[in-house]
């Protein structure tokens, strides 16, 4: 009685033990990088300096719109170091100074004056700044030495040490509520210099000691009648002050010292203004060359360097450290075999002309074949290194397990970009004028690579925010040319978009459009699709969300291409307001019906493709009384089909809605922690109609459970694992916000995690309930490659079932593959060959011996 | 709710000044109260409507009325009319060109002390399909789902069963009256982690565990190895005495 108790008890453990152990997929070192890369990105630069002015200097420092400060290798520009800063206005920088071994930045609108060490990146000091909005900061010296920084400040001026931040000195500016300050200088006296404008009327120029901030002298300017911004020049032991009119079309000069003389204006339309960064130096022979860093419109970073022969070093892509959204398009079949598959797409043209078709394609994949095997050969004799393996756009074709993917990426700058997904390289570019900066885009894949000889398409919806209206960009993901195809015109604000599993005569599904009259746009919008959609159009439903009113509603098409309301459900805003509504993906496939219980019977899941998983959270904020409010709804019927509320709980909220579950986490207020949450839908043990699934006929609710689980860190972005058959089983991808992805078995997650261990929970393999989710840091599937504000993750399926791709985008881009439930379908890298195929021959002869032995015995005993 | 009755009462008489405290009796919902308090707490009648036109233009008409009993525990109860002669037909040939049938509810409060706010606008609509509520002979099941302050958000419609199979309904009688059953539902809540279950379980099992083995003294614990081994001992001793003689005797007969 005793010992089975003891065993009963330790069976469950040791098989959580050997099931964690089993899952256990950290990479080993000799696996690193070799299915993975990540490519880091700093921004738009703002700022940008070279540490010494030499040809020999190879660093460069660059501040960025993204709050970071970096340093690039000018040679290669890759980075040397990069701190990352806090978003926002709090961590914006405001100016960078480099001189010698000291980088100085003034933070957040002259909240922080902070010292970087050049050479290894790190922090020398940072001092907090008095209150004030900034206006400029210069290096002050006396003969080239320097020792302080001026930091000019809306109504004041301060020094401090360079070799330590401390206050020198601080001076209130005279008149600062009508002179605007705006320059600080200082010519390498004793002396410091401070701009300042009445507007409309004259500058002014106050001169304090460096010593103790007194001011010398104050000096009246010429009047002037425009608004100007100005900056000095040093040029030749004088100093000029540049004036740039606002509309940039006048330029004054005005030497220094005083008195003022006006040395003449200029008027020179500038309108194009790129910030460029030109850097000066004496070459050996004592002439003089450039480098030039470019910052262009589409944030692309391209360094120049003009010697005798002007050429661009490198060039930086840093659109992606701004990536919206993306999608993984499969690449095209190498030309033989789409040759090959051209044929069964062909009509059928009589018995002869099939037959020798079929030997001309068969003819050509043997020449190809031929062409592998030779190349094979002359490979294997050259040394290793001088393989290369570059990819380019005319080499590209699918592998033999689809694992090497086109990755379409959306930048917010509006640059489109084509990556291979196995090396990173960026294959092709495209950059779309006239995108609005805060303009939202959806990528939808209207016609896959499966269907030669007709190219893929992808459509880009780009819709502005303020005016709702909407640009279609169609183009082919993997050569990024923009298809010329004639497009719909969309004169009305888009409300919805749809893609319909229509498929017209050219294989491109229909892309439905629904402006804010309830009228739909079909696209592409050819007779075929028109005549499909006319007879399909009373099964066909959308929904529509509008978060302000708190409304959901359903339409339904009509034949004529409008639109008829049908359901409406509402959510009173006073109450709660809906933060996030998403549906299933499309592309996923579920592989097992039910899941078998301890009792051999089945518990058939609740697989509704419309549903939709609504999440509002409470108006009422007070920790005790804020909500989140889970809503599954039907988006056919409008049913609601289960309605929760987590208590005492508030946002961010991070959900996945997969097969029969959502997964959502909060913060709970209360307890002060984050938690997870699971539900799954379950039909129950009997199926109401098997073969189909029809949103119109299921009467029954399904049954809900739910369990929640403390999750012992905030989380960023979550995403469930995807297959290309749904057997492999599911894991969730769950961004931490110190940049790395865990992967967290949904096994984990299972409402149906039992308190009390029996007999059926441990035939299940369930896992006993525990209240704390563990964070295993061999979970961890980019190791140590962390990424910088992780903003999503997409997961994409490989032609194996037991991989899954993912790519994670943030300031950084990540690509890995992921084995939920390790390579079952693949031989491991070590698995010998040599000994299987040499039992094998060996068991043959052996066979083949032992045939002749018993024959010729034979043989002798029939003699005998 | 029992701060709610007198605060409603102070309110309609000094409106302006109270306008405080009544944002604290309704917290809940954040909404202010514009008008006084007629309408009687034992309940009240919003109307069910519904909609089956050939042409699928909606034109609503009153298919009953909903008796909201609101409170603690809501009660809904509704009564109906029967369908007409020329309802039954419409709806028939609405069935034979699979049309819809659509209810709407007016958006209401269930809870006692909110229904005499101002009106909301507007109604929650659902639909089913016309063919299958005339195959299963009128009978639906109407659900109508609250929030977590009592507002009505939506209202669903089945018809059980659920399926057109495009079985002819012959008996006019059948589509007289509806069979319905309703159902109000609120938000369930959520589970929270079971913390206090877990750590008493976990006690219990270290509970289990540890006690047998401190109490445990030494024999107890191995007597299975002990005395064996003293039986050994003692047997061997005994033995020794009876057969160290024979074997010294052997000894000696060896020699």
């Amino acid at each position: 009685m005793k010992p089975s108790a003891k065993m009963a008890k330790l069976v469950p453990l040791l098989a959580v033990f050997f099931y964690l152990v089993c899952v256990s997929e950290a990479v080993f070192e000799d696996q690193v990088g070799k299915f993975d890369w990540r490519r880091q990105y700093v921004g738009k630069v703002l700022f940008a300096s070279f540490d010494s002015p030499s040809q020999s200097s190879k660093k460069l420092f660059v501040a960025t719109d993204k709050n970071i400060f970096a340093s690039l290798n000018s040679r290669t520009g890759d980075l040397f170091w990069r701190h990352v800063d806090k978003m926002g206005p709090e961590g914006a920088v405001d100016t960078l100074l480099v001189n010698a071994q000291d980088a100085l930045m003034v933070i957040g609108d002259g909240r922080l004056l902070r010292s970087w060490d050049t050479n290894v990146g790190g922090l020398n000091w940072e001092v907090v700044l008095d209150t004030g909005s900034f206006q400029a900061a210069c290096f002050v010296g006396i003969q080239d030495t320097v020792k302080h920084v001026a930091v000019l400040k809306k109504t004041a001026i301060s020094l401090h040490y360079l070799s330590n931040g401390h206050q020198k000195w601080v001076e209130n500016l005279p008149d600062s509520d009508t002179v605007k300050y705006q320059a600080v200088y200082s010519g390498g006296g004793e002396e410091v210099f401070v701009l300042g404008m009445v507007p409309h009327s004259h500058l002014t120029i106050t001169v304090y000691s460096l010593e103790d901030g007194e001011i010398i002298r104050q000096v009246t300017g010429p009047q002037l009648s425009n608004d100007y911004i100005f900056t000095f020049i040093t040029f030749a032991l004088l100093a000029i002050i540049l004036l740039v009119s606002c509309s940039f079309s006048t330029f004054i000069f005005f030497s220094f010292p005083l008195p003022f003389s006006e040395d003449g204006s200029t008027i020179a339309p500038l309108r194009d203004f790129q910030p460029l960064y030109v850097h000066a130096f004496l070459k050996k022979d004592d002439s003089v060359g450039y480098r030039v860093l470019v910052q262009t419109e589409d944030h692309a970073l391209t360094f120049i360097q003009l010697l005798a022969r002007s050429r661009v070093v490198w060039t930086r892509e840093e659109a992606l450290a701004d990536v919206v959204t993306m999608e993984m398009v499969d690449l095209p079949l190498t030309g033989t075999q789409a040759e090959l598959e051209g044929e069964f797409g062909k009509k059928a043209d009589g018995l002869l002309p099939m037959v020798m078709k079929r030997l001309s394609s068969q003819v050509i994949l043997l020449q190809a074949w031929m062409a592998h095997l030779w190349k094979l050969f002359y490979e294997a004799r050259k040394p290793r290194s001088q393989i290369k393996n570059e990819v380019t756009i005319e080499t590209l074709s699918r592998d033999e397990f689809n694992l090497q993917k086109m990755m379409v990426m959306v930048t917010a700058s509006g640059k489109l970009f084509g990556i291979d997904s196995k090396s990173g390289t960026i294959l092709w570019k495209h950059y779309l004028e006239n995108v609005q900066p805060n303009a939202a885009f959806k990528l939808i894949v209207q016609r896959t690579t499966a269907h030669f000889p007709h190219p893929p398409q992808c459509t880009l919806l780009i819709k502005d925010k303020d005016t709702g209206l909407a640009t279609l960009h169609v183009f082919n993901p993997i050569f990024g040319r923009k298809s010329q195809i004639s497009l719909p015109a969309l004169p009305r604000p888009i409300l919805q978009s749809l893609l319909l599993p229509v498929i017209d005569q050219d294989y491109a599904k229909c892309l439905l459009l629904v402006d804010d009259q309830y009228k739909v746009t079909a696209f592409p919008s050819t007779k075929n699709v028109m005549q499909q959609l006319q007879e399909m159009a009373s099964s066909i439903f959308f929904y529509l969300v509008d978060s302000e009113q708190g409304t959901l509603s359903g339409f339904r098409l009509r034949k004529d291409l409008s639109s008829e309301l049908i359901w409406e459900v509402v959510l009173p805003t006073e109450v709660q307001k809906i933060v996030a509504v998403k549906g299933k993906r499309p592309s996923e496939h579920v592989h097992s019906q039910g899941r078998v219980m301890g009792d051999r019977s089945v518990l058939y899941k609740y697989l509704n493709p419309n549903l939709l998983a609504v999440v509002t959270e409470s108006t009422d904020t007070h920790p005790e009384r804020a909500f989140v409010g889970m809503f599954l709804v039907d988006g056919v019927t409008g049913r609601i089909i289960h309605e929760a509320v987590q208590r005492k709980a508030r946002g961010p909220i991070h959900f996945v809605h997969s097969e029969n579950w959502v997964v959502y986490e909060y913060w709970n207020t209360k307890s002060r922690r984050n938690e997870f949450s699971v539900l799954e839908l379950f039909e129950g043990t009997e199926l109401y109609n098997s073969t189909v699934f029809s949103s119109l006929d299921r009467p029954h609710l399904p049954q809900v459970l739910q369990q929640s689980y403390i999750f012992p860190s905030p989380i960023t972005t979550m995403e469930a694992t995807l297959t290309e058959k749904g057997i492999t089983s599911r894991h969730l991808l769950v961004g931490l916000p110190s940049g790395a992805i865990l992967s967290l078995p949904k096994m984990f997650l299972d409402p149906r995690r039992p308190e009390v261990v029996n007999e059926h929970s441990r035939e299940e393999n369930l896992i006993p309930y525990a209240p704390e989710m563990p964070i295993r840091t061999e979970w961890f599937i980019n190791y140590n490659q962390t990424i910088s504000r992780l903003k999503g993750i997409y997961t994409a399926p490989s032609g194996l079932e037991s991989t899954c791709l993912v790519v994670a985008y943030g300031l950084d881009i990540y690509q890995t593959r992921v084995y939920p439930s390790k390579q079952f379908d693949v031989l491991k890298d070590d698995y010998d060959y040599v000994l299987i195929s040499s039992v094998l021959f060996a068991l043959f002869f052996a066979t083949m011996i032992s045939k002749r032995l018993a024959e010729v015995k034979l043989l002798n005993r029939a003699w005998r | 709710m029992a701060s709610g009755g007198p605060s409603f009462l102070l309110l309609s008489m000094v409106p302006t000044i109270l306008l405080l405290c009544i944002d604290f009796a309704c917290c809940n919902t954040g909404r202010r109260t514009s008008d006084g308090l007629d309408t009687d707490f034992t309940g009240f009648s919003v109307p069910l409507e519904h909609s089956f036109e050939v042409d699928d233009v909606s034109q609503f008409r009153v298919r009953g009325a909903l008796q909201l009993r609101g409170g603690r525990e809501t009660s809904v109860s509704l009564s109906q009319n029967q369908l007409s002669e020329e309802d039954r037909s419409t709806l028939k040939e609405v069935a034979a060109v699979d049309g819809l049938y659509r209810i709407r509810v007016p958006r209401v409060s269930l809870s006692a002390d909110r229904q005499s706010d101002r009106p909301m606008d507007g109604f929650l609509t659902a639909f089913v399909r016309a063919c299958s509520l005339v195959e299963s002979h009128l009978s639906d099941v109407i659900t109508l789902h609250t929030d977590v302050s009592g507002f009505l958000i939506g209202v669903s419609i089945v018809t059980i069963p659920g399926a057109c199979r495009g079985t002819e309904v012959e008996d006019e009688v059948d589509l007289e009256a509806f069979n319905t059953t309703l159902n109000v539902i609120a938000p369930t809540n959520a589970p929270q982690p079971e913390t206090a279950l877990f750590i008493e379980r976990m006690d219990m099992e270290n509970e289990k565990r540890g006690k047998p083995q401190e109490q445990k003294s030494f024999f107890a614990k191995y007597w299975m190895y002990i005395v064996p081994l003293v039986l050994f001992l003692m047997m061997s001793g005994a033995q020794d005495q009876s057969g160290g003689g024979a074997g010294g005797g052997g000894a000696n007969g060896g020699r």
